[in-house]
């Protein structure tokens, strides 16, 4: 059939900007010939101006540039071709630039002395004096390990530094850590002990090498949508993709071998997949001979695990494993790479070791195209931890334990070495003692707690027990309407700095516009209240920049080390990846390329791996594994994400994912029980998961919590909770709870509207973002 | 002959709706979407499928042919516009027409609002705001050689069959080289509808 009717005339004119001599405007060839860059396209149209920064959000930190118009503030977005992302986008970056001028933004210090009044706006001074007098107060009762500080990973690097020299120089206590702590530190730990190095081995431009790629524990398309092009980029060279996750997810639907386990079995799997590449003969003793120790341990133990007893630990077939072994091992290069669902255990660091064993015994490491990496979930995940933040670590990853490098710190930092604290405790270990009174008062930068730890009660006890809380936040977040004082601070678009993603490349994000009126950067918080508690001449830093100075030199000669790395260099780079010891060196993306590691010995250190069931024990009454994770529209505890439209639209409310056989209908109220209590959740009944877990994503403050049903048991080396995997029943229920909106401050009282919902005529495409339709 | 268009690759999509915020933030309809995202499977899978307005070619845009007011017009490069503002009457006329189902009325404002392939920014040589985001390829912008050389063995349709009409679209689906000549109801090409071949 042929067209009928003359085509009609263009609608509008067609703005022409080249020679339309050679494209005349209206034409397909007009539409060709283009190739005006992005940062010029709305300059030349609105007057605006492009500034080239990162997204807020997850470790892969893609490159974008917000749109800032005529009067200065930062109006949307648009994509920019970095290196990292090359113009991609996930929903959360698309919508993220709507914080920077949110309505709920806070522009005053609130204030109030106990927990019973309300808060009130107060003045800077008001607000830096009380905190410094409870400070005091607590400090000189009861010791300087009173007071302790919880920093994010979502600050930039700078931030983080300077929360670990405020904690050991202002605050002189030892309590001090941050919530990658919740994020990625089992893989740190794992890392440590076989690399003596703390990051991911490969680049993610790796990945496109690849000739198989095993993902564990990630559900990539929902929690790093960005990466997915690199899968997608490596099968379209023919690469096989194995993903082993108990729900098929998006990756998992289309990868060559879905390995759905049980969640809390993973080394158990993968000792088993070893033990069958090791029967087969598909390692590689060469390497393992020249580069590796601990061999000949970890070969004993997995003859422990053959694939009929792994099988019946994991709940699947015995043929997968085999499967796995024969096409990783056999494959020419190999990668894993992981996230959370294998960290997320209180065997985290013994799964990502059973991986790392898996690669090293196989050679496939240090290579283009092969070797491992895991995943961070926070923008900063990775350096987040680098410069001091963490409570068992100085700047440049330097132990506080040990002596040469508290010296080397103390020295930098002009304090003696008997004034430097020794280790502190982790997050969840720092909220028990908060319910014991041995922390009294506690400062909190950039984390929500009562939605991200598990065990809502005890999180929330432990808060109530503390005398004195205060929390810096630009939204009045569920654990900052606990606090005494809340310091209103810049979002990422109001200061500069560099946060480090999950390939370890550090990135320069930018400022696009000046904070509200009202409102200070962290850094200029932290050096006040330094300067109030009499450590001033520590922390004269006018901004990130002179930190930065500071941090570079503090982590020169380091295994994170920063030296070489500047403003300027990353100005002009897509970033660079550490260890960079000097400016002229260009970093380095691929590690142990010469097989030498960074521990004394120069060796992989493999190490014995022994599979344990989860800590909630399986019973007649709790027969089910809850696990948990995020939805592609919401960030971590969702105080950033749940009051952008779009986003909130998207994905209104969390749900609890239930296979056909329980017998519910889609939408079903169902409660979900366990050992710290019951919510109820609408049922999403789909046969992408096993029929004997179930999922509830995680960003909901009570009462649709999964944090308040997880438990808070701990792996005993990295301190992570054992968020993916507890004992559960479900059953039926009269109704739903209802989402809670995001607390509001003092003249904030009305939840704006046009902010949830924007006046859109077109249907939703789907309630809960993932398959609902009614089973019957 | 296709030049540069967008290819819909739904093996590739991961329902993400990065592509449904690009086209709300887009600067000729800022704050609506027109783009759907379909649930394919639902209960069964968590395959999806983004829907882009077609731009049909031959015959001439369904929905501009019955279009009353003469509001959807068709420039010269194919680009299918969204109605007139001044000349929509809200009638649903295109709604009814569309054999891809991608018109939509505003009812409060009685106009029809459709995807323009981002012709404030195709027109400048850009892609599209769905394509440039979307995290893994699943909308492509570009020629079919592009494509091809980033997918090598890559096979697309552009010809759809609905009834005895065949419908030749200026977007194109991205279909598995082994499927390619499967009969597929509803679109794709189809050799075989309710058992009558229509090749």
């Amino acid at each position: 059939m042929t067209a009928t009717d003359p085509i009609k005339a263009a609608s509008r004119p067609v703005p022409v900007s080249i020679d339309p001599s050679i494209a005349p405007p209206g034409t397909r060839n007009f539409r060709d010939a283009g190739g005006i860059p992005a940062d010029k396209w709305h300059a030349d149209q609105n007057g605006e101006t492009l500034v080239p920064t990162h997204c807020c959000f997850c470790g892969v930190q893609c490159g974008m540039y917000l749109r800032v118009d005529k009067g200065g503030k930062v109006f949307g977005v648009e994509p920019r071709n970095h290196d990292i992302n090359r113009m991609r986008l996930c929903p959360k970056g698309i919508n993220a630039y709507q914080q920077v001028n949110h309505p709920d933004r806070l522009t005053a210090p609130l204030m109030r002395r106990s927990r019973d009044e309300e808060f009130k706006e107060c003045s800077w001074d008001e607000a830096l004096d009380f905190t410094v007098s409870e400070i005091r107060r607590i400090q000189e009762a009861h010791g300087n390990d009173a007071f302790g500080l919880l920093g994010g990973a979502s600050l930039f690097s700078e931030k983080t530094y300077l929360v670990g020299k405020f904690a050991r120089v202002a605050l002189k206590t030892k309590h001090v850590d941050y919530n990658g702590r919740l994020c990625m530190v089992s893989a740190a730990g794992a890392n440590k002990l076989a690399f003596g190095i703390d990051r991911a081995g490969n680049p993610f431009s790796d990945i496109l090498l690849t000739d198989c790629l095993l993902i564990a524990g990630s559900n990539v398309g929902e929690c790093f949508p960005v990466m997915t092009q690199y899968l997608w980029g490596a099968r379209d060279r023919g690469a096989s993709l194995i993903v082993i996750d108990p729900r098929e997810t998006a990756i998992a639907r289309t990868a060559d071998i879905h390995v759905a386990l049980k969640p809390g079995t993973d080394s158990a799997f993968f000792n088993a997949v070893l033990n069958v590449v090791i029967a087969e003969g598909l390692t590689d003793e060469a390497y393992i001979a020249a580069n590796t120790t601990g061999w000949d341990e970890v070969k004993k133990t997995v003859a422990e695990y053959p694939p009929s007893r792994s099988a019946e630990i994991c709940g699947i077939p015995a043929s997968q494993i085999v499967q796995v072994a024969r096409v990783f091992a056999g494959a020419g290069k190999a990668m894993a790479w992981h996230a959370r669902g294998i960290e997320h255990h209180s065997q985290g660091v013994e799964n990502c070791l059973s991986v790392i064993n898996l690669c090293v015994a196989t050679g496939h490491i240090g290579k283009p195209g092969a070797g491992y990496g895991t995943i961070t979930g926070q923008g900063n995940g990775q350096g987040g931890r680098e410069h001091g933040q963490k409570s068992d670590l100085l700047p440049g990853g330097r132990s506080i334990t040990n002596p040469e490098h508290r010296q080397q710190i103390c020295q930098i930092w002009g304090i003696e070495e008997s004034e430097l604290p020794g280790a502190g405790t982790s997050m969840m270990e720092m909220v028990w003692q908060m319910q014991r009174r041995e922390i009294r008062g506690l400062i909190g930068i950039c984390n929500n707690p009562f939605v991200s730890l598990p065990n809502y009660a005890v999180v929330k006890d432990g808060y109530d027990t503390a005398e004195f809380h205060a929390q810096f936040d630009f939204f009045l977040s569920e654990t900052a309407a606990n606090a005494h004082v809340v310091f209103p601070v810049t979002t990422w678009a109001e200061d500069e700095g560099v946060m480090a993603n999950a390939e370890a490349r550090v990135v320069k994000h930018n400022k696009a516009q000046e904070p509200p009126a009202g409102v200070r950067t962290d850094t200029w918080v932290i050096c006040e209240l330094a300067r109030r508690l009499g450590a001033g001449k520590h922390f004269d830093f006018p901004g990130s920049r002179e930190v930065f100075e500071e941090l570079r030199v503090a982590s020169a000669g380091t295994v994170n080390d920063y030296y070489g790395i500047t403003y300027e260099r990353l100005d002009e780079t897509g970033g660079i990846v550490w260890p960079c010891p000097s400016t002229e060196h260009p970093g380095t993306p691929r590690l142990f390329e010469d097989g030498r590691t960074y521990h004394a010995d120069r060796k992989i250190h493999m190490q014995v791996v022994e599979w344990h069931p989860p800590m909630d024990a399986y019973t007649e009454e709790f027969p089910l594994s809850l696990t948990t994770g995020r939805t592609v529209a919401h960030f971590l505890s969702g105080n950033q994400t749940r009051r952008l439209g779009a986003l909130v639209e998207q994905t209104p409310r969390p749900w609890v994912e239930v296979h056909p056989s329980h017998g519910f209908h889609n939408g079903d109220p169902v409660r979900v029980v366990t050992r710290r209590g019951s919510e109820v959740f609408p049922a999403l009944v789909t046969e992408a998961i096993r029929p004997d877990t179930v999922f509830i994503p995680y960003h909901w403050p009570v009462p649709t919590a999964a944090n308040a049903l997880t438990i808070d048991a701990l792996d005993p080396r990295s301190k992570i909770p054992e968020y993916k995997v507890c004992a559960a029943r479900i059953e039926a229920a009269e109704r739903v709870d209802e989402v809670p909106a995001p607390p509001t401050a003092p003249g904030h009282e009305a939840y704006p509207e046009a902010q949830v919902s924007r006046t859109d005529p077109l249907p939703p495409t789907s309630p809960q973002g993932r398959g609902t339709a009614e089973r019957s | 002959m296709m030049g540069r268009t967008i290819f819909i690759d739904p093996g590739r999509c991961i329902g993400c709706q990065a592509c449904v915020s690009a086209c709300r933030e887009c600067d000729s309809h800022r704050g609506k979407s027109m783009i759907h995202l379909d649930y394919t499977e639902p209960g069964m899978s968590v395959a999806s499928l983004p829907s882009v307005c077609m731009h049909c070619e031959d015959p001439v845009a369904p929905c501009a042919e019955v279009c009353p007011a003469d509001a959807i017009l068709v420039t010269a490069d194919g680009v299918v516009q969204q109605a007139d503002t001044t000349r929509c009457i809200g009638c649903s006329n295109c709604v009814n027409a569309c054999p891809f189902g991608i018109p939509k009325i505003d009812l409060q404002a009685k106009l029809q609002m459709k995807c323009n392939l981002c012709y404030d920014r195709t027109a400048y040589g850009l892609a599209p705001m769905c394509a440039t985001v979307c995290p893994t390829g699943a909308l492509f912008y570009g020629t079919l050689e592009e494509l091809q050389a980033e997918r090598p063995g890559v096979q697309v349709a552009d010809s759809f069959v609905f009834g005895d009409v065949v419908v030749q679209t200026g977007v194109a689906m991205v279909v598995p080289a082994d499927k390619v000549q499967w009969p597929v109801p509803g679109g794709l090409p189809v050799v075989e509808v309710n058992g009558v071949d229509v090749r």
